[in-house]
């Protein structure tokens, strides 16, 4: 069996996490596996819509003890179900909690770990990973010395496609032990919005910006089209009051959005390793010579505090992001 | 208290990426090795807890005699004393994580502090696979840490915001950007660090969990193309793009 864990948001199916069930379905028909979802928490009201994208069956581990996020708890449901599954692979969507509880469930099966994979295929019978290594300028195919095989799959990278599968419900006991750490309590900031890990659509602003205030006339570009605001480095150290949670980049956050629109920024190597995964790149800034014209499909050499308010206004005439 | 951290040896990001001979490894000829930033973060961390309520502070690099620089630079900053574990410290953040915990099980340490991820590779694995070898509690990404009477409360980053983790000591914590202002070593510390001696032992044995079959260069992105006219024709020529030819809308 091939199992996804998956994560539930106010009762509904996390988008990465269907995107991460939709790979699985495809793994498991190359193989000839059964797709199993998993789901934790103190209810998991809402799993029967793995379903939808393709799960044989649907296991849910219920306890009062998996209300909040628990590295350890969750880490032992996660090798708990593979174990009495007889699964092989074990896939989760690399969110934040995937990403924490992924390797430490590898680790609690004795297994090898590939995170963040922007490819897998299964190659007799055993998976295969290809991950973006050295700030994106390289790819490793990564291959496993284990009998189960986990891996984190990137947002975004993967198609959330759907494809019903029986669903059948089965409960798991909640895992024993002794668990020494839990999560309190989340500190939300107030934006509503997707967060850029997850977002189709990226308007970053950079150094060009010159001032916090002026990131004003990006999100009128994004609330257009449909997009989220991300920042170069350089603007959230600027002091200009950018929240970190916006950096894009090496240090920052890793994006692979349909479009990322980059608003007076140079296309330093270490941004760049956070958005070259994206699918259309376009540059606006008023140095014709920027080295990120050689990554952009599409390029506007000019002041962009002219051009942003000229694509804000020319996306509302054309009623893009209406649909 | 007894704090660890883990600090690992990455490509400077900067290095032109080259395939070596084998296809599956780097050219190791002109890369110039540094430690990764978030592990910066962690020793940081470390020091300021050393100088707030007092602690040990060992610095560990599994790896081989290139991670002397690492170790050095750690014993200037102010870690007491060093270790280089002798072993592949790159391939695989499983076999890392077993060597570390071969190392770490029987010395009571109350902390161990890993960077988020090592650069270059991405893993982000090394600090949970520790902590479940370890059998102790983690919170990883993280931006604030306070320490209590036996146990730790930390921030940690999540998407559109971050949350509050609590848990009890010993803890493996990985440090996000955002933990501190990583400090340079001064000079009388690089003096104080001349006189310290870095310990040597062999890695215990580990069993691999990964590994690279491949290592390919992304292929070339086709050429962009520039807008022409004024802001206004650029703008609308762009969108008719992003519409008719990418179909983004
Ligand atoms: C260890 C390490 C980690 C790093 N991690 C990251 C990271 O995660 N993310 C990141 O982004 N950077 C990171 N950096 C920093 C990176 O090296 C660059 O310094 C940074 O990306 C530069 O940001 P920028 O492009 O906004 O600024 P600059 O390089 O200063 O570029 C500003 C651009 O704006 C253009 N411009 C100015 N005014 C206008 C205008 N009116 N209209 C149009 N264009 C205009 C200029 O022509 C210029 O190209 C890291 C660096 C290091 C050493
Ligand atoms: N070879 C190593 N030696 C010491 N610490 C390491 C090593 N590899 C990884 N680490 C630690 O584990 C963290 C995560 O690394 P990784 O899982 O490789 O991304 C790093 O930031 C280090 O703190």
């Amino acid at each position: 069996m091939i199992l996804v864990f998956c994560e539930l948001k106010e009762g509904l199916l996390r988008k990465p996490s269907a995107e991460a069930l939709s790979e699985g379905r495809r793994l498991a028909d190359a193989s000839g596996k059964r797709l199993g979802a998993l789901f934790a928490g103190a209810s998991c009201a809402g799993a029967a819509e793995a379903a939808k994208y393709g799960a044989d069956v649907i296991l849910t581990a219920e306890a009062p003890t998996l209300a909040s996020y628990s590295s350890d708890a969750y880490a032992a449901v996660l090798a708990d179900a593979v174990k009495a599954k007889g699964a092989t692979v074990l896939l989760a969507a690399a969110t934040a909690v995937g990403k924490d509880v992924a390797p430490r469930a590898a680790a609690r099966l004795g297994a090898g770990y590939a995170s963040d994979v922007t490819g897998l295929s299964m190659v007799d019978g055993k998976l295969q990973a290809v991950r973006p290594v050295y700030a994106g300028k390289a790819f490793a195919t990564t291959t496993f010395a284990t009998a189960v095989q986990v891996a984190t799959t990137r947002p975004n990278v993967f198609p959330a496609a759907e494809k019903s599968g029986a669903g059948a419900v089965e409960s798991l006991p909640a895992p024993s032990g002794d668990f020494k750490s839990v999560v309190k309590e989340i500190l939300a900031k107030a934006s509503g919005k997707v967060d850029l890990s997850e977002a189709n659509i990226i308007v970053s602003g950079g150094r060009g910006m010159k001032d916090g205030a002026n990131f004003k006339i990006l999100e009128e570009l994004a609330d257009a089209i449909g997009g989220v605001v991300g920042a170069s480095r350089a603007a959230v150290d600027a002091g200009w009051g950018l929240p970190h949670s916006m950096q894009v980049g090496q240090t920052g956050k890793v994006v692979s959005p349909t479009l990322y629109i980059a608003c007076g920024i140079s296309g330093a190597i270490q941004h760049i390793a956070g958005m070259s995964g994206s699918k259309f790149i376009v540059a606006i800034n008023k140095d014709s010579e920027a080295p990120i014209f050689k990554l952009a499909s599409y390029g506007i050499v000019g002041d962009l505090f002219e051009v942003v308010p000229e694509l804000t206004k020319a996306a509302k005439a054309m009623g893009i992001g209406q649909a | 208290m007894k704090i660890l951290v883990a600090l690992k040896q990455v490509p400077d990001t900067e290095t032109r990426i080259k395939v070596a001979a084998d296809g599956r490894s780097l050219d190791p000829a002109d890369v110039k090795w540094i430690i990764s930033p978030y592990d910066e973060f962690a020793l940081e961390e470390a020091i300021r807890i050393k100088e707030g309520k007092g602690a040990e502070v060992i610095a560990l690099s599994v790896g081989g005699d290139s991670v002397k620089d690492v170790l050095k630079n750690a014993l200037a900053l102010g870690a007491d004393s060093a270790v280089l574990l002798r072993g592949d410290g790159q391939s695989d953040a499983f076999a890392v994580a077993q060597m570390i915990a071969a190392f770490a099980k029987d010395k009571g340490f109350d902390l161990i502090l890993c960077g988020n991820k090592g650069l270059g590779g991405d893993n982000a694995a090394m600090g949970p696979m520790l902590a479940e070898l370890l059998g102790v509690p983690q919170a990883g990404v993280i931006v604030k840490l306070d320490l209590g009477d036996g146990t730790f409360r930390a921030e940690r980053e999540i998407e559109g915001g971050s949350e509050i983790v609590e848990g009890s000591l010993p803890a493996v914590i990985t440090a996000q950007k955002g933990l501190n202002e990583p400090r340079y070593a001064s000079l009388k510390g690089i003096m104080a660090a001349k006189k310290k001696t870095i310990e040597e032992i062999e890695a215990a044995p580990a069993t691999a969990g990964v590994q690279i079959t491949s290592l390919t260069l992304p292929p070339e992105r086709p050429a962009g193309r520039k807008m022409e006219g004024d802001p206004a024709a650029q703008a609308s020529s762009l969108l008719q793009a992003l519409k008719d030819e990418a179909k983004v809308f």
